[in-house]
């Protein structure tokens, strides 16, 4: 099937998020499309999908204009993709979330569970997605939950299939396997719409490559392009990608971490017996796939969550079971993972956002009142000194870009006197140009003598920034590495292969 | 980020958990079992016991000399089982002997949370067989079981259908705090269309007034993105205003013209009917319980297996995932929302039309928020609402059951009223914990 | 994990959201002209417009339930002059004399006697207006208005009657005995909100059932029932404990308007530049960004209910020392404030003085339905009708835009905050 977009422009408001955008996805041929975060990639997805609705532009699929009232239109044209966040329904089996939508049903519009199953097996069987069609979606990791939504595509006879940044969360062996499942389908005559930032993999499968930036298509690039070429491209200008920082100075161990077990609820284990150390003047990265518990780990330092056993220290004084309020006041800064979430409240100001943890101390307030005065002068400050781009500090937090949120929780948190630094996923949704500012600040903080851990899922990230990395794997830091080591030793580890099984591997 | 991870729960042992992610392919999950917090334990241990002694001292002691005679046959049985005695003091020293020893159990080694559920079930079947006994130990009427679940069964019907026009929105995602006022049109509709039509017209009216507040809740809430909670509170007012408004206008001074509706007189099915006990009980109701019955397997069995089932939990959990299959989210939810509607409004014609007849100011008097509670004590299961408006029904029965009688000692009407409220906030405090409800109930859906 | 991108950012604009794209587009900042204001929906247009939609409604059911009307309509073919002229009689009767005995009645004895009642019906609802307005802030519904107004009058009406203290002292401990009543109801499930999760919507529902039954039951006890004990109602509150008439003794209206408007000054103040109302905006807003920068969830959820509850502790005060209900203790002496108090707090669009607009607002319409009735035999529930359409319209300014084919403006927001049972 051949897919063509043709001036696809899409508004919101004033903001264009396609700016004419054309695009040819021949049959049997992977299509790379690649942009920095907020380039407007998703966007185009979604017109394509018909989740949005294009302001202007055309969708043809073999050389019939198409017209999409609804992902249902575009999947019977033979669309079918794959989110960046997955859209299952959690509580119902990986079998009924196959069908869901377009389900087998015997008389009286009763589920066929048994032709579901058999249609995911078979399906699992042909294309290398073994999957079991029984368990409940939301007890599956998510690398596995990624071939359900694989499934899903192919049981609708997908003929062009729309992968939005599937990598982000596999590993790299998890990786290599969606490349080899990729190419069998390319095989089988489907296209591939791959949709990614990470310049190894677009050229280790793409066979061309469109780059988009600002809403814009700014070039069409082959697969043998440099990475620096690439990035160029996609940045609009030369990109410094690596981090330019000195060697590590340690001092004295600010962060003890002995023992410590999380558990949750319905009694996984979260935590599993991880120790740890972490200098002042250091930077400790801890890499890995999401979900492998490092959320859990940087919340029970900051004692968001209790844990179960085990003890922290920070500065040789035991902080197990003492409150957020007091771990922050005693010099910790947390930069949360999910800073819309956790970071930030989007409907209070960003002058109000930037003394959330010390509004009830001088000079911004008392126990009784606050000083709006000191909040707006600090305010404005801060925006000034951390280039907060934002026509007010009065402005709502939600009216940010990604990047400037990220600046503003980085300026509450290190606009104090710290002994330890927290940063969960420093650039996630950020653009190249405040990521490397983001990047300079955090080893700004770490040249002051504050120890740093942080933790990301990107391994270029950590490469790059770490001066020691642990690998944390089902709970548990099941290796330390220098962050000298290389991508495979770290991917080995990340799926969970420890440095013995990796010797015995070989 | 979840703020009651590993809260102070002690763990017991450890075991390796494993899923089967695909054929040959197993996840291990490392897993504990954890128990509930000692003071938790202790807590709850203690309550249990607190209450087995209350049973085993106080009610004991305060018991008459006589034997307590229970009746099993409700009103008109078609045939009867005979009255049967229990000797008063044992029965009630043996329940509370059993309560206290449930308790020693939890105290001691603390149950699972499934079994704490068959527990606190116990416990309560326990108290309430020492309790009747108690209250029927003066000796001078027996104690009316039959007609005492008879009148359970009367005075839940429209709490079961109000909780089940609850699942109907709030599995699709849209809260409806409005079935009170759903009620109160469907029973104003009900005498109405009962009295200058017949009562069939009359049921089929209130069906239709409470599908059009459901659609009115519908459109504020799917359409105009209103707040789900502040939305159902003011319809609640709204239908209280106009109904009040109506019946001032319409039905108070119109002698009898538009407000003496003909009631549903029982069908006694054959057979079914004619079981001792059970079928008195169950099979010799009105239309609308027989409505009531159908409505509940549907929903229950629908919910799970059909077509409409799986979309419509797919849309209250996770709206965006459906709409990416092509299902059409506000389409299933104005017709579940409205479905809804209709249901509460036959909740409210069974206190009319289904009951007394006449229609009056606030007849409903927040039997829609006890339906609300059920759902939410039920876990927004339709069996879990059953189940809970099945006891607030016969809380009330109760209530008025001992009032008719002679006990021990003298309870005061309003403090016994109060009862199955505490019981409320302890349950939805205590044993049921943090119910979730669906995933995506009360979010109005923007698509992108 | 939701690590919403910028690309996921600019949301379809009907949310209410502000959205990136405003913020790139950038620099055009133009000041609203008069005229601006009135084609857009700011708020005060919004509100403007829902009173009309919701009077042209309640004209409607005036018309439908007035038989001079339905008369006339008999016979509208020959005559269809007779129906309308008929029609408009009953609404602009209805109307005037809802505003008669609301605002200002030329023939009544009293001049001023119409805006005595309606501050006297005002007054509560402010109060449990803004308790509700505050519990709105911080993420809780209050619904429990009613069970924290019966109990505070309980208690202070008990003080009242019971005690035995100097003027003076007399009031103030029966005002701090309301305000404990109310602020200890509210605090129970603040507790169990805090500490077991449990929904307030439904603690608060059942404990104002089990505060009717509580009272209900009080008015049974001798040491509590007015002698000779054949009427569900208390002894009556001291003298020395009642509050004070403000506008001479033939007016109803009494020292606690002025507590009204204290309390009013105070929500504001907390509001905007309270530390314990930043932490309660916070956690209202979003409580995992609140826990995460330190605030402690629970220890907010049970101070803001014991000030909510506080709150309705003082409406409570001014119902049963106050003139509303005789100073004594009924089963309803919280006079179906309540529910209307939520109606009130929507209204006011979660601000201190907007609640205190709304709570006249709608004390105006109560006190009017009185002379509604005696003058066109209306009946008075239509002002509840009213009240609730107003708030329908209110809280659904997309449908008050679509009428009007109003332009949409950044001031606009949703009155409260959509969040579901999990929120």
């Amino acid at each position: 099937m051949k897919l063509e977009l043709r001036g696809i422009t899409k508004q919101f408001g004033s903001f264009t998020a396609n700016d004419h955008i054309d695009l040819v996805v021949e049959p049997g041929q992977i299509h790379a499309l690649l942009g920095e975060n907020g380039a407007g990639k998703s966007t185009l997805m979604n017109v394509l999908y018909g989740l949005y609705e294009p302001t202007a532009g055309e969708i043809i699929v073999d050389g019939e204009p198409q017209k999409f009232d609804g992902p249902g239109d575009a999947m019977r044209a033979g669309i079918g993709m794959v989110h960046q966040h997955f859209m299952l329904v959690p509580v119902l089996t990986v079998a009924e979330n196959v069908m869901l939508g377009d389900e087998y049903t015997k008389s009286a519009g009763m589920l066929d569970q048994r032709k579901a199953r058999e249609v995911v097996r078979r399906l699992s069987k042909d294309y290398h997605l073994e999957v079991n069609p029984d368990v409940l979606v939301e007890d599956l990791p998510v690398g596995i939950q990624q071939r359900v939504e694989i499934l899903k595509a192919l049981a609708r006879h997908a003929k062009v299939l729309i992968l939005d940044e599937p990598t982000a969360v596999l590993t790299p062996q998890e990786t290599d396997h969606l490349m080899d499942v990729m190419r069998s389908l390319k095989a089988d005559g489907t296209s591939i719409v791959f949709i990614s930032h990470k310049l190894r993999e677009v050229r280790a499968i793409a066979d061309t490559i469109t780059v988009i930036r600002r809403g814009k298509v700014v070039g069409q690039a082959d697969p043998s392009a440099t990475p620096a070429e690439l990035a160029a491209l996609m940045v609009g200008r030369p990109v410094q990608l690596q981090v330019d920082k000195a060697p590590a100075d340690p001092g004295d161990v600010m962060l003890g971490i002995e023992g410590l077990h999380v558990i949750s609820p319905t009694g996984q284990v979260l935590v599993d017996d991880v120790s740890l150390q972490v200098r002042a003047g250091e930077i400790y990265a801890v890499a890995g796939v999401q979900g492998n518990g490092q959320s859990e780990l940087t919340e029970a330092v900051v004692g968001l969550v209790e844990p179960t056993s085990g003890t922290i220290s920070l500065d040789g004084r035991d902080i197990t079971d003492t409150s957020t309020d007091e771990i922050l006041g005693r010099g910790v800064g947390y930069v949360p993972e999910d800073r819309m979430h956790d970071g930030l409240i989007g409907s209070f100001s960003i002058a109000e956002n930037l003394v959330l943890d010390t509004y009830d101390e001088a000079p911004f307030g008392n126990a009784v009142s606050l000083n709006l005065q000191e909040i707006t002068k600090n305010a404005t400050e801060r925006v000034e000194e951390f280039d907060v781009r934002t026509q007010s500090a009065e402005a709502a937090a939600s009216t940010l870009s990604g990047g400037n949120q990220q600046k503003v929780v980085l300026a509450r948190e290190m606009s104090r006197p710290l002994k330890l630094l927290v940063i969960s996923q420093p650039t996630r949704g950020v653009d190249v140009g405040s990521q490397e500012f983001v990047h300079k600040r955090i080893v700004a903080e770490r040249d002051r003598g504050t120890a740093v851990l942080l933790v990301s899922t990107e391994l270029d990230e950590v490469i790059g920034l770490a001066d020691r990395v642990g690998v944390m794997y089902a709970g548990k830091i099941i290796g330390e590495l220098p962050p000298t080591a290389s991508a495979e030793e770290f991917g080995l580890l990340m799926a969970g292969q420890t440095a013995t099984d990796a010797k015995e591997a070989s | 980020m979840s703020p009651e991870l590993g809260k102070s729960d002690a763990i017991v042992e450890s075991s390796v958990d494993t899923v089967e992610v695909s054929p040959g392919e197993v996840v291990t999950q490392h897993l504990v079992e954890v128990r509930m917090s000692t003071r938790r334990r202790i807590g709850i241990g203690v309550a249990i016991i607190v209450i087995g002694l209350i049973v085993a001292l106080a009610l004991a002691a305060s018991a008459g000399s006589h034997s307590t005679r229970f009746d099993l046959n409700g009103a008109n049985p078609g045939v009867s089982v005979p009255k049967f005695s229990l000797p008063g003091v044992t029965v009630i020293v043996i329940c509370g002997v059993l309560i206290v020893l449930l308790g020693i159990a939890q105290l001691a080694r603390g149950f699972g949370k499934r079994t704490m559920r068959w527990v606190g079930i116990g416990v309560a079947v326990l108290f309430l067989l020492g309790f009747l006994t108690w209250a029927g130990t003066e000796g001078k009427q027996p104690i009316q079981v039959g007609s005492l679940l008879q009148q359970t069964l009367f005075l839940a019907t429209p709490l079961i259908l109000g909780a089940m026009a609850g699942v109907m929105c709030e599995k699709t995602g849209v809260i409806n705090v409005a079935i009170e006022g759903q009620m109160l049109f469907g029973a104003f509709a009900g005498a109405l269309f009962g009295t200058i039509a017949s009562n069939w017209v009359g049921l089929l009216a209130a069906v239709v007034i409470g599908a059009l507040v459901g659609a009115l809740l519908a459109v504020f809430a799917i359409k105009f993105m209103v707040n789900q909670v502040i939305l159902g509170v003011v319809i609640n007012a709204f239908a209280l205003g106009l109904t009040g408004y109506l019946f001032d206008a319409i039905m108070a001074n119109n002698g009898g013209g538009t407000n003496q509706p003909s009631v549903f007189n029982p069908i006694k099915i054959p057979v079914l009917g004619d079981i001792p006990v059970v079928g008195s009980l169950l099979f010799d109701q009105t239309i609308i319980t027989y409505l009531m019955y159908v409505i509940v397997i549907v929903i229950d069995v629908m919910l799970v297996r059909s077509r409409w089932g799986l979309r419509t939990r797919a849309v209250g959990e996770h709206p965006k995932a459906a709409d990416t299959v092509g299902i059409n989210v506000l389409r299933l939810r104005y017709q579940n929302v409205i479905i809804g509607g209709g249901i509460a409004g036959l909740a409210g014609a069974a206190l009319t039309i289904g009951s007394v007849g006449q229609f009056n100011k606030n007849m409903t008097s927040g039997q829609g928020f006890i339906a609300l509670a059920a759902l939410i004590f039920g876990r927004w299961t339709p069996r879990g609402a059953l189940g809970a408006a099945l006891f607030f029904g016969f809380a009330s029965a109760l209530q008025t059951a001992l009032s008719l009688l002679a006990t021990p000692v003298n309870i005061d009407s309003n403090l016994l009223q109060m009862l199955p409220y505490l019981a409320t906030i302890f349950a939805v405090a205590g044993l049921v914990g943090r119910v979730r409800a669906p995933a995506a109930d009360g979010e109005p859906y923007v698509k992108g | 994990m939701t690590d919403e991108g910028p690309e996921q950012q600019p949301a379809p604009p009907e949310r209410g959201d502000v959205l990136v794209a405003e913020q790139e587009a950038g620099g055009q900042k133009t000041r609203d002209t008069i005229g601006d204001i009135l084609r857009s929906d700011h708020p005060a247009v919004v509100t403007v417009l829902a009173v009309i939609c919701a009077m042209i409604v309640g004209a409607i059911l005036i018309i439908a339930s007035d038989s001079a009307t339905r008369e006339a309509a008999g016979y509208f073919t020959a005559a269809p002059m007779d129906t309308i002229s008929a029609a408009w009689d009953a609404v602009k009767d209805a109307y005037i004399a809802l505003f008669q005995g609301a605002i200002y009645n030329p023939n009544a004895p009293q001049a001023l006697s119409p805006i005595s009642e309606t501050l006297v019906y005002a007054t509560p609802l402010i109060l449990a207006g803004l308790s509700v307005t505050l519990a709105f802030r911080a993420g809780l519904f209050n619904i429990g208005a009613q069970g924290q107004i019966l109990m505070s009058a309980a208690l202070a009406g008990y003080i009242g009657f019971a005690w035995h203290l100097p003027a003076g002292i007399h009031i103030i401990v029966a005002i701090v005995g309301g305000i404990v009543g109310g602020a200890i109801w509210a605090a129970v499930a603040g507790l169990l909100k805090a500490k077991t999760g449990a929904h307030e919507v439904i603690t608060t529902i059942m404990l104002n059932y089990i505060a009717v039954f509580f009272v209900n039951w009080l008015l049974t006890e001798r040491w509590f029932q007015a002698p000779p004990y054949n009427q569900a109602q208390s002894r009556t509150v001291a003298g020395n404990a009642q509050f004070w008439h403000l506008m001479g003794s033939d007016l109803r209206v009494n020292f606690s308007f002025i507590l009204a408007i204290a309390a009013t000054v105070f929500v504001w103040w907390l509001l905007k530049y309270g530390t314990f109302g930043f932490r309660v905006r916070a956690v209202g807003a979003n409580q995992d960004a609140a826990r995460t920068a330190g605030m402690s969830v629970a220890s907010t959820y049970i101070g803001v209910m014991i000030v909510v509850g506080a709150l309705c502790g003082l409406a409570g005060v001014s119902q049963i020392l106050g003139t509303a209900n005789n100073y004594q203790v009924t089963a309803s002496v919280d006079g179906g404030v309540g529910f209307t108090a939520i109606t009130v707090a929507l209204l006011g669009r979660g601000t201190a003085w907007g609640t205190f607009a709304a709570g006249l607002l709608f004390g105006a319409l109560s006190a009017g339905s009185g002379q509604l009735q005696v003058a066109t035999q209306t009946p008075p529930d239509l002002v509840q009708v009213l009240q609730a359409l107003v708030v329908i319209f209110i809280a659904a300014p997309g449908l008050i835009r679509l009428i009007f084919r109003l332009r949409r403006s950044k001031s606009a927001g949703s009155a409260v905050l959509a969040k579901g049972w999990n929120g």
